[in-house]
């Protein structure tokens, strides 16, 4: 087995880059959405999460023909963005759109989880020790609902890293700007002699995704009132 | 001075209550269902009743004619929760200074509560680390440091075994005797009423059935106790 080719390595960064953007990008909108939909009942609430969950029910190709639908030359968000000089579609900054929309219902399920794991009896502790709503969240809340954050971030990256269908319909299979890994192992399997690029891809995503997983086993092992203490 | 006027439903229970006292240390007591612990969530603004008047000290908390109902944070009252509820990802430090930091409570201040309530080799502790008694004392600590207008001590006994019921008893007897806070004890155990309360008050079904000074319920206690059962 060789070391990976320059367009290899670059598809293995675009794509941890890709992830890492998309997760970062998307968790303050999922940590929200999670608070709303794991504290609070209101109407709409099922209209809501039914379409949270439509990225993971649609065929990921059906996703990225929306993503262009909105987000193209034409569409009414790309129009907008184009305003200010912004253009996503075939763009990798597109890429972490999709890869983000496709991830997003994994982070707000994990997250929401989390949340209402808390107990919410400390929280009550808390707004009678005088915090307010932020405080409680940031002090209490959060830190609590940890590990179910890593998972959900650990989760999204994964989807994200893996991301192929809106990808490739959404932004296409530009080298160097929008082939992530996925589409350099579709693009390898669809040339003549690619076999052993495609391995060594598969290896590298293989990687990955045990590092990835590691990660969020020892955040979640590593948080101290989970370590010890239980006496 | 407390005066509370409530008047609320909650499922078979009908809280119908009318209350004055100027006692330091009032008990609420009664058997299990009563209502006494939802009398002191409606002090504490945890329940909103149907309606009501609570004053504390010449301080409206609620007054649902006028529309007043303050919020849970603005009351300043240090409720102590039967089950403790510290922050089990803080150490006992951390969860004594929570609500000391809305208060910017001083130094001295946090030194003279541990010293009170024998916390200091516990402060670097987490509580989930803690026994039943330990936590009871660090959440009264929690509770005092936010430098309420009243204590709300819940069912503070309750689950102790006779060695830590005891401490904790004698750490609560000590606070009286060094703080002038006001504060409301709900039990369902006469000895502690007796020992604790400086008035008490009887409450069955939602209702008040009796309101007697402490010194004349400890003489009834035994009598009282039976009644209760």
């Amino acid at each position: 087995m060789t070391a990976l080719t320059a367009d290899e390595w670059q598809a293995l960064l675009l794509s941890l880059r890709v992830g890492l953007i998309a997760v970062a990008g998307s968790l303050p909108f999922a940590l929200g959405l999670a608070w709303l939909l794991s504290r609070h009942r209101f109407p709409g609430r099922i209209l809501l999460e039914s379409l949270l969950f439509l990225p993971l029910i649609l065929p990921p190709v059906v996703t990225g023909y929306a993503l262009l639908a909105l987000f193209g030359r034409h569409g009414p968000l790309g129009e907008l963005l184009a305003q200010f000089g912004i253009v996503v579609a075939f763009r990798w900054t597109g890429a972490v759109i999709a890869a983000a929309v496709m991830g997003f219902p994994l982070l707000v399920l994990s997250v929401r989880a989390a949340f209402d794991g808390v107990d919410r009896r400390l929280e009550t502790a808390a707004q009678t020790l005088g915090a307010g709503a932020w405080r409680r969240f940031a002090t209490i809340t959060l830190p609590l609902s940890l590990r179910g954050i890593a998972v959900g971030c650990v989760l999204a990256f994964a989807r994200a890293f893996g991301e192929f269908g809106a990808t490739i319909s959404f932004v296409s299979n530009i080298p160097g700007q929008t082939r992530t890994l996925p589409i350099a192992i579709y693009e390898l399997l669809n040339s003549p002699g690619g076999m052993p690029g495609v391995q060594r891809l598969a290896i590298v995503a293989l990687v990955v995704a045990l590092l990835a997983s590691a990660a969020a086993t020892f955040i979640a092992g590593g948080m101290p009132w989970r370590r010890r203490d239980h006496a | 001075m407390l005066e509370l006027n409530l008047r609320h439903r909650l499922g078979e229970l009908e809280l119908d209550l009318d209350l004055r006292s100027q006692a330091r240390t009032l008990a609420l007591f009664g058997h299990s269902g009563a209502g006494k612990t939802s009398v002191l969530n409606a002090i504490a603004g945890l329940l909103a009743p149907q309606s009501g008047r609570i004053v504390l000290d010449d301080r409206v908390l609620l007054d649902t004619s006028a529309g007043i109902d303050l919020p849970v944070a603005q009351r300043r009252l240090g409720y102590v929760f039967q089950d403790g509820r510290l922050f089990p990802h803080m150490s006992v430090r951390k969860n004594l200074l929570y609500g000391a930091r809305e208060q910017g409570i001083r130094p001295r201040e946090f030194d003279s509560i541990v010293g009170l309530l024998a916390l200091d080799p516990l402060l670097e502790r987490r509580p989930p680390s803690l026994s039943g008694g330990e936590r009871q004392r660090v959440a009264i600590g929690r509770a005092l440091l936010a430098d309420p207008r009243a204590l709300l001590l819940d069912e503070p006994l309750s689950g102790l075994h006779a060695e830590a019921r005891a401490q904790v008893l004698d750490h609560l007897r000590t606070l009286k005797r060094e703080l002038q806070v006001f504060t409301v004890l709900v039990s369902h155990h006469a000895d502690e009423v007796a020992a604790l309360a400086d008035e008490v008050v009887q409450i069955r079904e939602g209702r008040v059935l009796a309101q007697l000074p402490a010194a004349e319920f400890a003489s009834r206690a035994s009598t009282v106790a039976q009644s209760m059962s």
